[in-house]
């Protein structure tokens, strides 16, 4: 009760505070973009300007509706949130515009290490970084007397013991849900492999390489120590599992960290037994097996100039500094805003980039990749063929769509 | 029927047909047969919170001309139908040379997409189909013949799997055969095994969408079934009795003969449906083990990668699929109608 009446004022002190703020708008604002805390803070933070009709769409099927939204003229969309995933088919078709005259003009609070700039034009503005890193379950590990993994091999050496004593059955956690999620969890490990996609700068793939196959290996080591169903199961399974207390350490997203035990019907002991860490390394190599994102929002290139300021001015007071002054937005995320201090629940991502983890590459194909390593990756998974022929299926499925969307 | 009154009577179904059918499908041919523009790529700096880097992008200004040049992009003929992944003309040729027997070039091939995708969705409609049929007939025999109070109340109960939409009904089953979940668990006590898993393997994963399969489809058997029970000919029953046929005998050559337009009705449907079958692999994330035609379509149009040539080569061979399926049932048909009249 006290929590909630607490909630209930920051909420009120937030919304005075925040009127108090001007912004007005002449012209429509449309936004598209995922739905998580710390996106719908945004998406609100924009409608909260008057003078012209905000709307926002926020789904977790952005990607399916964003490039058709903004395609036609003029577009349906004025805004798209995005990450640096997500960016490059918008960057692809040539939808966004650049935004160099607008930070000029109305971009005075921004820091320079938020503005995302292409071939030197800014492209995007960042509001929040993330990463994947170790969730793990520090009153098991004190228990059996385990160090905090910092290397999948420690994390190997882990799981065997917490199996042993019988603590949890399962220990092992990871989003490894066939399609999108396997395959970002192959990139991870690859990418501590020291391996890389593509060869040089070209469009030809390089995944069927030494690392790829020590990547492969290590990932079926680990899901022998997960559920059975770890190929049905994403980030929100994975998390419910962590939750019900069937998972003891998992490699999980930094935007998941501050809320994942918030839920109903945690116990006490998950819930204080939950802690966080940087992301660890694999094989003995230096980079972390792990990668940085940025979520950050774009302007729609085909529509209007008087609308496209419009957007600008919301989408800029949607991230202002003073939104940081709540408590719980605060915590919604690793935000690149100006001011912003670091909550206990950042600190794995702020580990991720302190440790230099590679940022997901920009790449005009690189979407084609993933989506091949995701259809590809789950024979090999299931024990059904070798990693060797995984890895050719992976480049020739690769090629085959490269060729197709004209890279190759 | 006149010519000219048939021909008034049919034209809004015509158009409306044109319009929504034809055209779609003329444009989705086309689609198949173009891919975009070859892209001309440049290398750039790019910044971002963490650093700078040269990174490969595409140059648009250049890339535009070409564009409004062919807005439809390169037409490449059958290419994309022949790529890895669609009929992986290439790979099959392969595979037959290398493989000694007919199992190992199946075992092979079955590791391309379209073939891995067509196994599953043509196990999935030659088991789904039958077994909906004869249990469909069965339900309906069998509410037919129960007391006219309880008639209404099982009837709806029966329709209740068509009712819940396909995503819906099989995400709750899914949660339902989750190792923790009620099914699961049960399961797990009967083979007193604690990992039993159904979504762990191939198999198991097929025999769930199947039973679910059979499950949604079984309804609209029995409701098609159990309103062609009500125009069976009294007399032809009373006198098979009096010549001391038994039930069984009464079903094999009255009631089924009687029944057979609508048998050959439903198999036609459900053929259809069965072959593009798409929610149950979403509802119960089996893209591990099962995928579809329609699945790769979500796939392909789906996500960052919108690959739009390769789902309108799959849509059109999904077509092809189905024509193929439904000439059995359509050459029946027409022979039956040539002898009626």
């Amino acid at each position: 009760m006290k929590l909630l009446l607490t909630k209930f004022f920051t909420a009120i002190i937030f919304l005075v505070s925040s009127s108090a703020f001007a912004c007005s708008i002449s012209a429509r604002v449309s936004i598209v973009g995922n739905e998580f805390p710390a996106i719908q803070t945004v998406g609100s933070g924009a409608k909260e300007c008057k003078g012209a009709k905000v709307t926002a769409n926020l789904t977790a099927d952005h990607q399916k509706i964003n490039v058709a939204g903004m395609s036609s003229q003029p577009a349906e969309y004025t805004s798209a949130i995005v990450a640096n995933t997500s960016i490059v088919a918008l960057l692809n078709n040539d939808l966004i515009r650049p935004l160099d005259d607008l930070v000029k003009k109305h971009g005075k609070g921004l820091k320079k290490n938020q503005l995302i700039t292409i071939d030197g034009k800014i492209m995007a503005v960042a509001f929040m970084a993330n990463a994947q890193h170790l969730v793990y379950r520090k009153d098991i590990l004190k228990k059996l007397n385990i160090d905090v993994p910092k290397t999948y091999e420690d994390m190997l050496a882990a799981a065997k013991k917490i199996r042993a004593s019988g603590l949890v059955k399962n220990p092992v956690g990871g989003a490894y849900k066939a399609g999108w999620n396997l395959a970002q969890e192959f990139n991870n490990m690859f990418i501590g492999y020291g391996g890389s996609h593509f060869k040089g700068n070209s469009a030809e793939p390089n995944v069927n390489s030494d690392a790829g196959i020590k990547a492969l290996k290590m990932m079926k080591s680990l899901s022998q120590y997960m559920n059975p169903d770890f190929l049905t199961h994403d980030s929100n399974a994975t998390n419910a599992e962590f939750r019900a207390g069937n998972v003891a350490i998992m490699n999980m997203w930094g935007s998941r960290a501050a809320t994942l035990v918030d839920a109903d019907g945690v116990s006490m002991e998950v819930k204080n037994g939950m802690d966080i860490a940087g992301p660890m390394t694999v094989g003995g190599g230096k980079t972390p097996a792990s990668t940085l994102f940025w979520d950050g929002w774009t302007v729609a290139k085909k529509i209007s100039d008087e609308e496209a300021e419009a957007t600008f001015i919301a989408m800029t007071n949607a991230i202002r500094p003073s939104i940081l002054d709540n408590e719980d937005v605060r915590k919604q995320a690793v935000w690149l805003i100006e001011g912003y201090k670091p909550t206990e629940a950042a600190r794995g991502v702020f580990a991720a980039a302190k440790m230099n983890t590679t940022p997901y590459p920009m790449l005009p194909y690189a979407g084609l990749m993933h989506s091949a390593i995701g259809k590809e990756i789950a024979d090999f998974m299931q024990g059904k063929e070798t990693a060797e022929k995984t890895l050719s299926d992976i480049e020739d499925a690769y090629k085959a769509s490269a060729k197709e969307k004209g890279f190759l | 029927m006149k010519h000219k009154t048939f021909f008034w009577f049919i034209l809004p179904t015509f158009l409306a047909m044109f319009f929504f059918i034809t055209l779609p499908i003329i444009s989705v041919v086309i689609q198949s047969l173009h891919t975009p523009h070859e892209n001309i790529l440049i290398t750039v700096e790019n910044c971002d919170p963490f650093g700078c880097k040269k990174v490969t992008s595409i140059d648009h200004e250049a890339t535009r001309d070409l564009k409004n040049e062919k807005p439809l992009g390169r037409f490449v003929g059958l290419d994309i139908y022949l790529d890895r992944g669609h009929l992986a003309f290439e790979q099959v040729k392969d595979h037959w040379n290398k493989s000694r027997d007919l199992v190992s070039f199946f075992s092979l091939i079955s590791d391309l997409p379209f073939y891995k995708a067509i196994f599953f969705t043509l196990t999935f409609t030659f088991t789904v189909t039958p077994i909906m049929l004869v249990l469909g007939l069965l339900i309906a025999l069998g509410v037919n013949s129960i007391n006219k109070q309880l008639k209404g109340l099982i009837i709806f109960f029966s329709l209740l799997p068509m009712i819940v939409t396909p995503l819906i009904g099989s995400i709750i089953l899914f949660w339902m055969i989750d190792s923790r979940g009620i099914v699961g668990n049960f399961l797990q006590l009967m083979f007193e095994d604690p990992n039993f898993s159904l979504k762990a393997s191939t198999f198991l994963t097929w025999i769930t969408l199947i039973v679910y399969g059979v499950w949604h489809a079984i309804p609209f058997s029995f409701i098609v079934f159990y309103a062609g029970l009500q125009t069976l000919p009294k007399d032809q029953i009373e006198s098979a009795q009096i010549d001391g046929a038994n039930t069984f005998q009464q079903t094999i050559h009255i009631i089924i003969p009687h029944i057979m337009p609508l048998i050959t009705f439903v198999t036609l449907m459900q053929l259809m449906d069965n072959f593009r079958v798409f929610e149950p692999i979403i509802g119960f994330n089996a893209e591990a083990h099962a995928t579809s035609l329609s699945w790769i379509i979500f796939n392909d149009l789906g996500g960052e990668t919108r690959q739009l040539s390769a789902a309108a080569t799959s849509s059109i061979l999904t077509i092809f699929g189905i024509i193929i399926l439904l000439i059995p049932v359509l050459i029946k048909t027409w022979k039956e109608f040539d002898f009626k009249k």
